[in-house]
């Protein structure tokens, strides 16, 4: 018998088999089709009528990728998403709870803005990778302070990267009312603007000047490839899934612990800072409260979404990117609140997250794994 | 012990004397940074002990600011230097306690130095303040005392409010309390079935409740109220004052002439205090969270209680949030809750998961809040957004335990599986 489980596990790694199929494709496809059922229900509950729920989803379907705009909005919405993403699958892999992409991400962004304006003169070559550097290296350092607290004083990272979110809101506000960030001759918070130079070129405004789809989707590919190799062909991405499995054994077997956690947390934040860096170098061009939009908080749920596997994020990142660009034609098409995505995606997460719930409500999708055929 | 590896008490006596210096150097730092900061105050500072219509009015009371702050610099830099030469044990943290009451002291001479500044006033909306921080970390207490990490109390807190600030516009002030606290427990009961029976991920499962939450009120904040406004218009629940009580003179004002929200999570503490340390019941929900299985041995219902306690949790935290909406002003704001929620957990986890000690970290960071309020008015030349970080920052350095370390409940976040 134990041979027999040795070669089948064996096996399974070899090829992926029925269960993985289940878990890695058919849970998330129940997941997305019971969220948007249930969203569907959300809003006959508020008093929308059947034809315009109809026409909503046409409008998410359409406003996503029904043409060759729509495409363009959504991979333009999914690049930060992806990146920060990719930062918090980081942390979920080691163990590390960071709630704080959004922080991470606003201070990268602003300091993107603030390197930019500061250095128009230097030519594109050098100043937007020195931008793009300027983000990641602001979120790293945001970031590594909870990993420092966590790895110094066993300060809990949710509840300190929840507070770094909430300074930074703050943080950012006062730095956009100081005089040599604040754009001259206005009164709101507004930041001087990126110089044209240092933005993220779009690709393909040749053809339509209203495709805003930018230069960041290569990022966004390299930075997918890069975690993909750190963490799974590298020293330190062994060190961090080891400390995220089991620490007490990583750190019996010599892996130092606070190292880990702290660069970890620089790790992600510096994907989080570049997720800034992006939206203001390729989308906005300037800086102002709130800029972020939230993406840092979506951004947990692409990761979860994505088993915390860096192909998985980039698809999750792709259907999160679809989602919102859908949404806001839905808002303009059908007049329903965007806000109704939120709900889908907090629906998709539960679903994901707990397997159990979707055997339980799908029992039918699942009859192998009962039958025990794979074991 | 001490026989078998004779290092072992040495190294702890040099990490105790470690703590003990690093503790006096940064008192003696403090004492200079309030020098430093401070002494630049002239005039004498007016501190309003009664509000004009008080029945026993006591007369202000007046400080010269520079000779106080000067003295509170000097006792910093004594309890430092005590520190440093022979403190250690009790006294690290105590004098740590004193040195920062005496910061703040200083801080609030300075601000108020050549102005008037309402004590009791502050002490007042230190008390309002405190009430959702302090009604979240008592929910939060209930939960992770059963061994569930609950990250959705700010979501519970916010369902609450929303719950509130509707029924209360539809069935009236105490029907939406009602409803608020009932949707609060629908939610705990949610986060229950998550990790107990379906063994999510506690925090995971935080995390969805919250955005969930955060996406259900939003969308129908901008969906249903923005048109139909009358159905975002609660009444709101006025202050009641306590006979007699309530005319003492400062604590009168701050603990006997408020609304039922101030005295009904003054009697959620206490109760569940009562509860949770002196009965029965409450030793079984305590026996839960520090070792399922002997709990389980011994004929405890492991997941019921987990299920009645988180259950309770949400109620309380229902009850809390409606304090944003039915307590204050009658109105629900998208994301109105704004982090609170996680400070309550903090206020928890300051408070040693005990309620009375939630409570007391509570009124730390409801006495920031408000402070942040009052300075606004004195116009002191700090920029207002650093003051909105205080409560903040208030709560990173708590958490990161430099008032002393607390120890969880021994089984907090792990799922139980029945044999």
């Amino acid at each position: 018998m134990s041979d027999r489980g040795a070669v089948d596990s064996l096996l399974q790694r070899a090829a992926p088999g029925r269960a993985e199929f289940e878990d890695l494709v058919i849970v998330p496809l129940f997941a997305v089709a019971v969220a948007l059922i249930l969203g569907a229900l959300t809003m006959l509950a508020t008093g929308v009528d059947m034809a315009t729920i109809g026409r909503s989803y046409v409008a998410l379907l359409q406003g996503s990728v029904g043409s060759l705009g729509a495409l363009s909005e959504t991979l333009t919405a999914a690049v930060p998403l992806v990146l920060a993403a990719l930062g918090l699958a980081l942390g979920f892999r080691t163990g590390l709870f960071n709630i704080g992409a959004e922080g991470q991400l606003l201070m990268g962004g602003l300091a993107a803005v603030i390197f930019g304006f500061s250095f128009p003169g230097l030519p594109f070559p050098v100043l937007m990778p020195l931008c793009l550097l300027a983000g990641a290296l602001t979120g790293a350092l945001y970031a590594a302070i909870a990993g420092y607290l966590r790895a110094a004083t066993g300060a809990h990272e949710v509840i300190s990267t929840i507070m770094l979110n909430l300074i930074s809101y703050r943080l950012l506000d006062w730095m956009l009312s100081l005089d040599w960030v604040q754009r001259e001759g206005r009164s709101d918070p507004v930041s001087r603007s990126v110089p044209p130079n240092a933005e993220l070129p779009r690709l393909l405004d040749w053809l339509d000047p209203n495709l805003r789809v930018h230069a960041g989707i290569f990022l966004m590919l390299l930075a997918v490839w890069a975690v993909h190799w750190l963490l799974f062909r590298s020293k330190l991405g062994f060190e961090f899934r080891a400390s995220g499995a089991n620490p007490d054994a990583a750190r019996y077997a010599g892996i130092r612990a606070s190292l880990v956690i702290v660069l970890a947390m620089a790790l992600a934040g510096a994907l989080a800072g570049l997720a800034g860096a992006n939206q203001v170098l390729g989308v906005l061009g300037r800086a102002t409260p709130g800029f972020s939009a939230g993406i840092g908080f979506d951004a947990i749920a692409v990761a979860l979404l994505g088993r915390s596997h860096p192909v998985g994020v980039l698809f999750a990142g792709l259907l999160f990117g679809a989602l919102e660009a859908g949404g806001r034609q839905m808002q303009v098409d059908a007049g329903v609140s965007i806000d109704l995505i939120g709900i889908i995606q907090a629906l998709i997460i539960v679903f994901i997250a707990a397997p159990l719930l979707v055997r339980a409500i799908f029992p039918w999708g699942f009859r192998r794994r009962d039958k025990g055929g794979a074991r | 012990m001490t026989a078998i590896d004779p290092r072992a008490p040495a190294v702890a006596d040099l990490g105790a004397l470690r703590r003990k210096r690093g503790t006096g150097a940064a008192l003696i730092v403090l004492a200079g940074v309030i020098l430093l900061l401070f002494g630049d105050a002239a005039g004498d500072a007016t501190f309003r002990l009664s509000r004009p219509r008080d029945a026993w009015v006591l007369g202000d009371l007046i400080v010269p600011a520079l000779p106080v702050i000067q003295i509170a610099a000097a006792l910093t830099a004594f309890l430092g230097a005590r520190q440093f030469l022979r403190g250690g044990g009790r006294w690290t943290t105590l004098s740590l306690g004193v040195g920062l009451a005496l910061f703040v002291m200083a801080f609030l001479v300075w601000a108020t130095a050549g102005k008037a500044f309402s004590l009791t006033g502050m002490l007042q909306a230190t008390m309002v303040r405190a009430v959702p921080i302090a009604l979240g970390g008592l929910a939060a207490t209930l939960c992770e005392r059963v061994a569930v990490v609950n990250i959705a109390v700010e979501g519970m807190l916010l369902a609450g409010a929303f719950t509130g600030a509707l029924m209360g516009s539809v069935i009236g002030g105490w029907g939406g309390l009602v409803s608020a606290v009932a949707v609060g427990g629908v939610f705990g009961f949610l986060l229950a079935a998550l990790v107990v029976t379906y063994r999510m991920d506690q925090i995971i499962a935080g995390v969805v409740i919250n955005l969930f939450v955060l996406g259900l009120t939003s969308y129908v904040s901008s969906q249903v109220f923005a048109e139909m406004r009358h159905l975002n218009n609660a009444p709101v629940f006025r202050s009641w004052k306590i006979p007699v009580l309530g005319d003492i003179p400062v604590i009168g004002p701050m603990l006997f002439d408020q609304n039922i929200f101030v005295y009904g999570a003054l009697v959620m503490v206490a109760v569940s205090t009562y509860y949770l340390f002196h009965t029965a019941h409450g030793l079984r929900a305590r026996a839960v969270g520090e070792h399922p299985r002997a709990a389980d041995t011994l004929g405890i219902d492991v997941y019921r209680t987990r299920y009645i306690h988180v259950t309770l949790g949400g109620m309380v935290a229902g009850f809390g949030g409606a304090w944003f909406t039915l307590g204050s002003v009658g109105r629900f704001d998208e994301n109105m809750t704004g982090g609170r929620g996680f400070i309550g957990l903090a206020a928890m986890i300051f408070g040693r998961w005990h309620p009375v000690g939630a409570l007391m970290a509570a009124l730390v960071f409801g006495f920031t809040d408000s402070l942040q309020q009052k300075l606004a008015l004195l116009q002191t030349p700090i920029p207002s957004e650093f003051l909105a970080m205080a409560p903040y920052i208030a709560t990173i350095v708590v958490v990161a335990g430099l008032v002393g370390r607390a120890r969880p409940p021994a089984a907090d976040g792990k799922p139980y599986v029945k044999d």
